[in-house]
């Protein structure tokens, strides 16, 4: 099976009853201005790492709500913390708190 | 000598000073112990050389006449100056007392500290009247400054203080130690003077006056051992209170002197330096994030980090605006120490951006470079361009497209090794372009371009030192308009970087300037500073209109910065035209082209 | 009945309030700051969802504002308001004393200085203009084109122009603006059937019974494409076209595209002089700055100081036909309110 990849279709499936959200929580609890993204793009389009490389940060609010992890601290290692996005949100979401929030509570709930 | 009591009450006094100088040199030790080797060489070096006497010349003039706290406020700076400098008197004129009853250098410790204890009036020696004398006034100048310091806790307002540092219970003993010494020693004195008539102008009369109704066989014993207590007390709580500052204060401007400094993580200097705060509060008064009820200011940090309870929430909560650093009379890097602190609070998750490789280069003689936040205010990167394409310069603009970031923001982050990979992709394209010069419109990345980048041979210039200079060699049209304007110092260009002459002589052919009393040094933050990574958009929004409050009251037709996050947080605000200093120049060219465009019609129709 | 009503606002809602309550037989004094009345109403083109012509309600208005007992200030603004035991005296600054039994506040609204969003380069960048410029052009009847004169080859509408926006503090949705959007866009491919028209929105609100059809008209017989992302920046080519980026957000990746013509759907905000007014009348505004009214189900045309009264938008963002019929209500309020005292 492994040579077709198809072993990895167990994953695809979100499983809300066994998300580890601890790093959700972590973050709301220290930014609660996360709560109102509405999801318009205005970050992802301004954003200057993503002029550069496939980045969304917009998506780092999908990936931290179905708790994947795993494409959390792969996205997040590409921005810049420039500010822009933080500078264009609609709703004034303090976007680089979310960034470093979400960078930190990797590291800490990886070690715990 | 007076046998009235063994000399055993002395010994609160011995313990305490034994107890605070063994902890103060084994600090000291340790804290030279623990700077790196350089700084080692350079302290060595330093020791033997006049910056010996600089320093302690220094530590007097801070340390003990606080000059630096008279120019904030004269009555803070009488009371700290009656404490520190009038008891150093007392205790230099009190050996010297004890030298002219001696006749000799030697004698015990405590003897000019208890001196009239042990003294009868009877005996005599040198000055001996003139002695007692100015002691007492001298004791008189150190109360003064105990009251004072008494009336400050109840009204702060005299001192021009609007907050107070909050005490610890370490502090609480110290103080009420140091608040007991001068009454009980004034006290003690007074109650000798009466029994064996060795008082000065002041404890004499005193002494009479008590011999009438106090007891004075029981008063004046009790008296002296209270003092010595208090002395005591003193000596054993400072080394854990605030009070630490006074040896570490004298340290730090040694060290300072020999050339020591911070480095990008925390040392044994960083730990010298957070001793080193007085927690006077002048910081709490000049930071802005008070209106916003925000109490994260400088002398908490220092104190969190001495106490070892700093949390993110109160590190990362501040502009990093500089007026702290800027006020503070010890001269504590207070800036650069919060950076390290966010150095090393982030040090685990430091991105790689392993993605950035190369990218886009062309030959030119000036590289722009406009700056993320620049995007987002096209009215300056359209006036770049005007004056470019005005004076002819052949330039490259490096981030018109696509570049990474400056790098600066990660810093004020703390983000030092992650920050180096996006600084090292910008100077390989830089160098590469073979520029004379980097002109950059943002204050943030002029400071990191400045600072932190290497870039032999290149002038990095901010646009406002830039189009100054084309004003001098002539490149740029001069316009006065009747405009009133008020002209706001960012703060990574002001206080960041120094430049505030630049930016006022260009616009002085555009426009009138309002002088304003926050300005230049004293300059107000906007409140949308990126170092601040934890504050509300709508604490930013209260510190915003209060900035523009202030400068309305000027009544100026315009507000006039030189940074694109500036102008964008106070366009914020919507009360008043703010427009980039750039565009102030720019509008002039437009105007020229204008004029020129009818004199070529007017040319046009006469030929007709 | 003798009694007399000041009407603060010459526009839709102060002429229509003002012709039913003279219709009744109150004497109503129309105050106006422009020369001429109507509002900004003057300026629109077409009214959804019929498209029918703006210039038939000015007409119906101008004739609403001629009925017997109406009187029409214009150039006038009000100096100082005063209260008395009859009701109220307002002075105007030509020194012109009014007494009033009622008063209606009809001062409308402003429409959002594009200005402020300046990442959309509107007064910056040639070819960015705002709906109500639009309007107005496709009102003059002479051809749409970029500032240089070229027929544009591709149009980006962009919705939520400072409404929906804390960065401008406008936190609330203008309810106008989407169906204007789609209006207009296809007003535009009537004019122009080769352009590429693209509309970028954040959600598109529809409301009512038949916005949601002009939607699906624009779908089906205009070409129209809808892209659900909101504009980051606006800058410019070198042929002074535009280069606009957002995200396409149902792809989930970043969109640059040029443009010709950039149209920012700007959204209404509560204009200086209700400010002015209500400040002058002592009457409450609301967290968004319009006037408050005190009951949102059942008190839409009430103010919190009584014998003063609201009509139209200066209480909230409204349509024409929603003025209009806010206008009425709010006579009805005014005529119950004298009848009673």
């Amino acid at each position: 099976m492994g040579k077709f990849g198809f072993s990895v279709m167990e994953t695809r499936t979100v499983n809300f009853g066994e998300l580890d959200n601890r790093l959700l929580g972590y973050v709301l609890e220290n930014e609660a201005s996360f709560l109102t993204c509405i999801s318009c793009g205005g970050c992802t389009a301004t954003c200057s790492a993503g002029n550069l490389i496939d980045f969304n940060v917009r998506k780092i609010n999908l990936f931290l709500r179905r708790c994947d992890i795993e494409s959390l601290a792969r996205e997040i290692d590409k921005c810049m913390l420039c500010g822009k996005c933080t500078l264009v949100c609609p709703r004034d979401i303090n976007i680089r708190n979310v960034v470093m929030l979400i960078k930190k509570g990797i590291v800490k709930f990886r070690n715990e | 000598m007076n046998k009235l009591l063994p000399e055993i009450f002395i010994w609160p006094f011995i313990i305490g000073l034994a107890y605070f100088s063994i902890i103060v040199l084994y600090r000291f030790v340790r804290w030279t112990l623990g700077l790196s080797k350089i700084d080692k060489i350079r302290i060595w070096k330093g020791l033997r050389s006049r910056k010996t006497l600089d320093s302690a010349i220094e530590a007097f003039r801070e340390g003990l006449l606080h000059r630096k706290i008279f120019r904030t406020n004269p009555v803070l700076g009488y009371m700290h100056m009656s404490l520190a400098f009038g008891w150093f008197l007392l205790i230099v004129f009190g050996h010297f007392e004890a030298v002219a009853y001696k006749g000799s250098l030697s004698f015990p410790v405590y003897l000019p500290i208890f001196f009239r204890f042990f003294v009868d009036g009877i005996e005599t020696y040198p000055f001996m009247h003139f002695f007692a004398s100015l002691m007492d006034l001298l004791l008189l100048f150190v109360l003064s400054g105990v009251s004072l310091a008494y009336y400050k806790r109840f009204n702060k307002k005299l001192f021009g203080m609007k907050k107070a540092t909050r005490l610890k219970s370490g502090d609480r003993i110290a103080l009420t130690a140091l608040w007991l010494i001068f009454p009980l020693r004034l006290l003690a004195e007074s109650f000798s003077a009466g029994q064996l008539k060795n008082g000065g102008i002041i404890t004499q009369p005193l002494g009479n006056l008590f011999s009438l109704f106090v007891p004075l066989e029981l008063t004046t014993p009790v008296t002296w051992l209270a003092y010595s207590f208090a002395l005591g007390f003193f000596f054993v709580s400072l080394p854990n209170s605030r009070y630490m500052h006074i040896p570490a204060e004298v340290f730090f401007i040694f060290l300072r002197n020999y050339s020591v400094r911070l480095k990008k993580r925390v040392n044994t200097y960083s730990l010298v330096q957070v001793f080193s705060c007085s927690r006077c509060g002048i910081c709490l008064d000049t930071c802005q994030l008070n209106l916003a009820n925000i109490h994260t200011q400088s002398v908490y940090v220092l104190k969190n980090i001495r106490n070892k309870n700093l949390t993110d929430e109160v590190l990362f909560n501040c502009l990093l605006c500089g007026k702290c650093q800027q006020v503070c009379p010890v001269g504590i890097e207070l800036i650069d120490l919060r950076i390290t602190q966010r150095i090393e609070s982030t040090l685990q998750y430091n991105s790689s951006y392993s993605y950035l490789a190369g990218g886009e280069v062309k030959q030119a003689d000036v590289v722009y470079f406009a700056g993320c936040m620049t995007h987002l205010t096209p009215s300056i990167k359209k006036s770049m361009l005007q004056i470019f394409a005005y004076s002819g310069v052949d330039y490259w603009f490096m981030d018109e497209h696509k570049a990474p970031c400056c790098g600066r923001p990660l810093m004020q982050a703390g983000q030092y090794d992650a920050a180096a990979v996006l600084i090292e992709n910008n100077q390989q394209k830089i160098l590469a372009s073979g520029a004379k010069k980097l002109v950059v419109s943002c204050p943030i990345c002029y400071k990191v371009f400045i600072e932190d980048y290497n870039l032999p041979d290149i002038k990095v210039q901010h646009h406002s030192e830039y189009l100054f200079e084309l004003m001098q060699m002539g490149s740029l049209p001069k316009r006065l308009t009747s405009e009133k304007s008020i002209y706001h110092d960012p703060c990574e260009l002001g206080r960041g970087s120094g430049i505030y002459d630049k930016p006022r002589k260009l616009l002085s052919n555009y426009t009138s300037l309002i002088p304003i009393m926050n300005e230049k040094e004293k300059s107000l933050c906007c409140g949308g500073s990126l170092s601040n990574i934890k504050i509300q958009m709508s604490e930013r929004d209260i510190i915003t209109n209060n900035a523009l409050d202030e400068y309305l009251q000027y009544s100026p037709d315009s507000l006039i910065t030189s940074c694109p996050l500036c102008k964008k947080t106070f366009a914020r605000g919507n009360k008043i035209m703010v427009k980039d200093i750039s565009e102030v120049v720019a509008a002039s060219i437009v105007q020229k082209n204008k004029s020129n465009a009818c004199a070529d019609k007017k040319v046009l129709e006469q030929a007709l | 009945m003798g009694k007399s009503i000041v009407t603060i606002g010459g526009g839709i809602a102060g002429i229509e309030a003002s012709g039913i309550l003279a219709e009744l037989g109150y004497a109503v004094s129309v105050i106006e700051k422009e020369p001429d009345f109507g509002g900004k109403l003057k300026n629109w083109d077409h009214l959804f969802p019929n498209m029918r012509k703006a210039e038939e309600i000015e007409d119906y208005l101008s004739r609403k504002g001629k009925t017997p007992g109406i009187t029409l200030f214009p150039n006038t603004t009000i100096a100082s308001f005063e209260n008395i035991k009859s009701g109220f005296v307002l002075k105007s600054n030509h020194g012109v004393s009014y007494s009033a039994h009622a008063v209606i506040v009809a001062t409308g609204f402003e429409v959002f200085s594009a200005e402020r969003k300046e990442e959309y380069g509107y007064k910056i960048y040639d070819n960015v203009i705002t709906s109500a410029d639009l309007e107005k052009r496709l009102k003059s009847g002479t051809p749409l084109t970029t500032l240089a004169g070229k027929t544009p080859q591709r149009i980006a509408f962009i919705h939520c122009v400072g409404s929906r926006d804390a960065k401008v503090g406008n936190t609330y949705c203008s309810k106008v603006c989407c169906v204007t959007g789609v209006k207009q866009a296809i007003e535009v491919n009537k004019l122009l059937p080769a352009t590429q028209i693209f509309n970028f929105y954040m959600d598109l609100r529809m409301h009512g019974l038949e916005h949601e059809e002009i939607y699906k008209t624009a779908q089906e017989k205009h070409n129209i494409q809808f892209i659900r992302g909101r504009l980051s920046e606006v800058s410019e080519n070198i042929d002074h076209s535009l280069l606009i980026k957002a995200e396409d957000t149902l792809s989930g990746r970043p969109l640059k595209m040029n443009v010709d013509l950039v149209v920012l759907l700007v959204g209404m905000e509560p204009g200086v002089g209700t400010t002015a007014i209500g400040k002058a009348c002592n009457i409450e505004f609301n967290q968004y700055g319009y006037l408050k009214i005190p009951d949102v189900h059942l008190a839409g045309n009430l103010t919190s100081r009584k014998g003063i009264f609201v009509a139209g938008s200066c209480s909230c963002p409204m349509s024409v036909k929603d003025t209009i019929e806010h206008a009425r209500s709010a006579a009805f309020e005014v005529h119950r309110y004298l009848i009673e005292n």
